[in-house]
């Protein structure tokens, strides 16, 4: 029974004698393996860990298990939610945007507005139209927004819902009420892709339709950094200082940094984001730099084909990476790279030195999307971490794997790294057992890896629902540089002193000063 | 403030709310929306309109059939796997949010907190998913040889695309051995999570109902019970057991928290099954009663008050030795939760609340605040029908606004108008309310505390809510440079 000057939670109440009783109690009702025959399950167990398991895990066809990604319309939000008062909203079922709000919301710890128009079976039967009709006008009217962002469910999808002729028609039916909000559209099939396609065609949608009617008139010290599904605000903040370095035109589109972060006081609903007029006026930049360049495929075909402007691709993670773009933005401002930024390239290198030691030699595993991972193991790899396993549940088909390998064709250990595409969590977990590394990196996913590998994790990526204020820093640029290298060489000191912490035993290791 | 004060406050916020909206949605609104008090006449518990069409273009809270199968009924299964049929998205969403504990090795014997998905690509939608499926059957049973049965979680396009998936079930199933259930729960079926439930309860009926395997043996007592509608979040389901058993009843299965297939099967062998979540699972307590004759009664373990009610109510079924226990239980605990109550109700006494959550709790936990001398004022649900309206009735204390699947926006302006001190509801609602300077309680997942059912959870909840209402955080959200506003 609780005792009331000591009250404990589930944790430590189950661990009474008398609830544990009524768990050993349980398991005479029970049908799972480990209450009937504890043996059989260490014996399966061993078996999980087993060669001869990966074989069959890793030639799985059909079931996923634990998967590193997500769906389309998770990304085609984030791009909504990166323009000045903008409503995302979903044509389809609301039970999507309830899983997507809290998806977001459980990493940010933040409000995620984003709207829907409650498909349901008779939409199924008649189509949406009707759903997009009222929804629209009901969003507009209720959370009076200045950009509906209108991204599909897969059930939209498949009855084949037409959003162009839809929007169109919800326009004329309005009676006016829309006459001043720009609603831009995109379809995102959650058949096809993830998360960072669903990023993708949102954002080359809204480019498009931001700028359709707009005069195209070059504006040379206008340069547009996209910068792609990036869950890290702090990348974003610092992304945009070392622009504002080089020039005031240096405009992030899609610019999500203060909307997943607020301060207490007030609650608004919609918070920062790219001004409209930016968006429009992006045609008429020099250039565009994406920072994510496989979650902007096909918004770098507009940029490129459509628009006939500058497109360039940066991944400014760790040193060389935050060097390229930093060269880039010298190189289209035609500017000098200022003191400011060399002093922190030169402090991050001088980090770098002070705690090579520890990564060194490494070996790591690392999971997360395409482009977080070029960044990251550009970066391991300038540390002299050995990037053992490097997977990539929705790897890109073109260009990913031979980026990958040119990074790390840089290490002379290159010849111990794995490159895994397209494989899930499972898989990783039967990698992990027969071919140990010291440490992994990756998101909330990891959290099982590591019970059951006992390896390590360094919580990077997305999502991270388990640990707090992480996507506050920023994993971009040269001050990123040296969060990811705190972190990572923190995580490594904290293992080196739970293997040396054995009082009698280990502990002559257990230093005091490392 | 007094009642009349209190009820005046809330039909002015209702009204106010409702002038906002465009008129078609302020007509669809209104009947979804009112006030009632614990006596007297018929109020918004009886004429609250329920279980309707969502307003498109509102953000609602509520979730999806397949969140109410999936991730509701079956997905505390915890040893079969679940397979979320379809494209990636959905399992993903739904994975390890929820916290209904369970003790297994997982990925050996137990598998709740896994995702396992097919992956639907754009192939799958053109050429149909269902030889995907049947090869990740196989698939699954190679690698996980301990799993007692597959349940298959449709997702939006497979209702659309025209896959027979019973098909497949029924043909693995035959071809294995093993229990394998197509469960057809499609996101865009019905209005909200709601028919997911009674979807999954279906599908529990034919396919676990008539499997006698376990029931053949089994030594029935005359004590027997079984847990229905706990799903063991936060270990609920545990802290009720262990009452239960002090009773002197044997509890023979729980439904569906840190549950085993065998538990399902055995249920039909209770002599009496106990029913905490009426709106997920009265479907299959029905289904007992008139097939295996199984009586069921309802029962709420939150707060002391309602569960010293509930386990009378419980050991009036049973003899007198069962009542006798039931007695020696309440006087054990009661001496507990009387302390508990001391402890805290100073600091939380005459605090308003207002609730918004799914299920049982909007009414369920109102016992439990009041217990601690906190005034529910407003509660609603994302997904209840009439019959949960006017079980409402009997326990809310005072004048409680009450709101049907209430949006985003009519949530915060309720909360401006009406002031509470605690706003208790989902992760999507948390952080409005918190920059808002107010305290909030997540009541889907206990704020990853928890368990709240029972003597014991109690403690746990009254320690929460001091937590909540009397951290200094709240205290620091007024800068020292921010000048008092008269009347503000």
């Amino acid at each position: 029974m609780q005792d009331v000057e000591n009250i404990v939670n589930g944790q430590k109440l189950f661990l009474k004698p008398e609830y544990q009783e009524v768990l050993k109690n349980k398991k005479e009702f029970e049908g799972n393996m480990g209450s009937i025959n504890p043996a059989k399950v260490d014996e399966i167990q061993e078996w999980t860990k087993s060669w001869d398991y990966r074989e069959k895990n890793l030639a799985r066809e059909a079931i996923t298990i634990n998967p590193a990604k997500a769906c389309q319309p998770l990304g085609a939000i984030m791009v909504g939610l990166g323009f000045e008062n903008t409503m995302p909203y979903v044509h389809g079922s609301h039970g999507c945007v309830a899983y997507f709000r809290s998806y977001f919301t459980r990493h940010f710890k933040e409000p995620t507005p984003c709207v829907s128009d409650s498909m349901s079976e008779s939409a199924a039967v008649f189509g949406g139209l009707s759903n997009m009709k009222d929804g629209i006008r009901n969003c507009n009217a209720l959370y009076k927004p200045e950009m509906i962002s209108v991204s599909t469910t897969c059930m939209a999808e498949v009855i084949g819902d037409d959003l162009n002729a839809f929007i169109i028609g919800a326009r004329e039916d309005a009676e006016g009420e829309l006459d001043n909000t720009v609603i831009t559209h995109a379809h995102t099939p959650s058949f096809v892709g993830s998360h960072i396609t669903g990023y993708d065609n949102m954002m080359k949608s809204t480019l498009e339709q931001l700028s359709e009617g707009v005069e195209k008139k070059v504006d040379a010290e206008r340069i547009n950094i996209i910068p792609g599904f990036e869950p890290y605000l702090g990348s974003l903040k610092e992304i945009k200082k070392i622009s504002k370095m080089f020039g005031d035109k240096i405009i992030m589109i899609g610019d999500h940094e203060e909307q997943w972060d607020t301060g207490a006081g007030e609650y608004k609903l919609y918070s920062g984001g790219t001004k409209l007029e930016d968006g429009k006026t992006a045609i008429n930049a020099k250039a565009t730099i994406s920072l994510q360049k496989y979650s902007t495929i096909a918004t770098a075909k507009t940029i490129k084909n459509k628009w006939k402007q500058g497109y360039e691709t940066c991944n400014p993670i760790g040193l060389s990476g935050t060097d390229a773009f930093v060269m880039k933005l010298a190189e289209l401002t035609g500017k000098e790279v200022p003191q400011e930024l060399k002093n922190q390239r030169a402090k991050f290198v001088d980090a770098m030195q002070d705690s090579y030691p520890y990564m060194h030699g490494k070996k790591i595993a690392i999971w997360g999307d395409p482009d977080f991972l070029l960044g990251m193991v550009s970066f391991l790899v300038e540390m002299g971490s050995i990037p053992t396993h490097i997977l990539c549940h929705n790897a890109p088909r073109k260009g990913w794997e031979d980026d990958m390998k040119a990074i790390l064709a840089k290490s002379n250990r290159a010849a111990e790294c794995n490159i895994w595409g397209g494989k899930d969590l499972w898989a990783l977990r039967s990698i992990l057992f027969t071919e140990p590394v010291d440490f992994m990196i990756g998101n909330v996913y990891g959290k099982e890896l590591y019970r059951d590998t006992k390896i390590p994790l360094i919580r990077i990526g997305f999502p991270i629902f388990d640990r707090h204020h992480l996507h506050r820093y920023s994993i971009s640029g040269y001050k990123g540089g040296i969060n990811l290298l705190t972190w990572i060489t923190n995580a490594i000191l904290d293992q080196l002193d739970e293997e040396t912490k054995a009082i009698g035993e280990t502990d002559y290791f257990f230093d005091a000063v490392r | 403030m007094g009642p009349e004060t209190l009820e005046s406050l809330q039909k002015k916020a209702l009204d106010e709310v409702l002038a906002s909206y465009p008129a078609k949605v302020a007509k669809n609104r209104a009947k979804h929306l009112g006030v009632d008090t614990p006596d007297g006449v018929k109020g918004a518990c009886d004429t609250t309109r329920s279980n309707k069409q969502t307003v498109p273009g509102v953000m609602s809270q509520r979730g999806c059939a397949y969140a109410g199968s999936k991730g509701v009924v079956w997905g505390p299964i915890k040893d079969m796997i679940h397979i979320s049929h379809g494209p990636i998205g959905c399992g993903q969403y739904s994975r390890g949010g929820r916290r209904n504990y369970y003790i297994g090795t997982t990925g050996v014997d137990t598998f709740v907190t896994m995702n396992f998905s097919t992956d639907f690509n754009e192939k799958d939608i053109v050429f149909g998913g269902d030889k995907k499926l049947k090869k990740a059957l196989q698939e699954i049973d190679e690698l996980f040889p301990l799993n007692n049965g597959i349940s298959i979680q449709s997702e939006c396009p497979i209702g659309l695309i025209g896959d027979d998936i019973q098909a497949v079930a029924k043909v693995h199933k035959k071809e294995t051995g093993h229990q394998t259930i197509a469960v057809s729960c499609e996101g865009f079926r019905g209005v909200s999570q709601s028919l997911g439930h009674h979807i999954a309860n279906d599908m529990i009926r034919d396919h676990v109902m008539p499997d006698t395997s376990f029931r053949k043996d089994f030594d029935s007592t005359d004590y027997d019970v079984a847990i229905i509608g706990d799903y063991n979040i936060g270990g609920d389901a545990w802290s009720t057991r262990i009452i239960l058993e002090e009773m002197g009843l044997r509890v023979i299965a729980q439904w569906s928290g840190d549950a085993t297939y065998k538990e399902l099967a055995i249920a039909p062998k209770a002599k009496l099954n106990l029913l905490h979540c009426y709106r997920s699972m009265n479907y299959i307590s029905r289904h007992m009663e008139q097939e295996f004759g199984i009586p069921w009664i309802e029962y709420n373990f939150f707060g002391p008050t309602k569960t010293t009610e509930s386990i009378r109510k419980i050991a009036a079924c049973f003899d007198e030795s069962i009542q006798a226990k039931a007695e020696a239980v309440i006087a054990k605990y009661t001496a507990m939760t009387d302390a508990v109550i001391a402890k805290y109700r100073p600091m939380l006494e005459g605090k308003k609340v207002m609730l918004y959550v799914g299920g049982l709790r909007p009414r369920h936990v109102i016992g439990a605040y009041e217990d601690l001398g906190m005034e529910v004022i407003g509660t609603g649900y994302e997904f209840a029908h009439g019959d949960d309206y006017k079980r409402t009735k009997e326990d809310i204390s005072r004048s409680t606004l009450i709101y049907d699947d209430a949006n985003e926006y009519e949530l915060e302006e309720f909360v401006r108008k009406l002031k509470p001190d605690l706003v208790a509801a989902g992760v999507k609602e948390k952080y409005v309310f918190q920059k808002m300077g107010l305290p909030f309680r997540q009541m889907h997942s206990w704020d990853y505390s928890g368990p709240y059912h029972g003597y014991d959870a109690f403690a746990i909840f009254a320690r929460d809510m001091d937590l909540a209402m009397n951290s200094p955080v709240w205290d620091h959200t007024k800068a020292p440079w921010d000048k008092e506003v008269e009347g503000a």
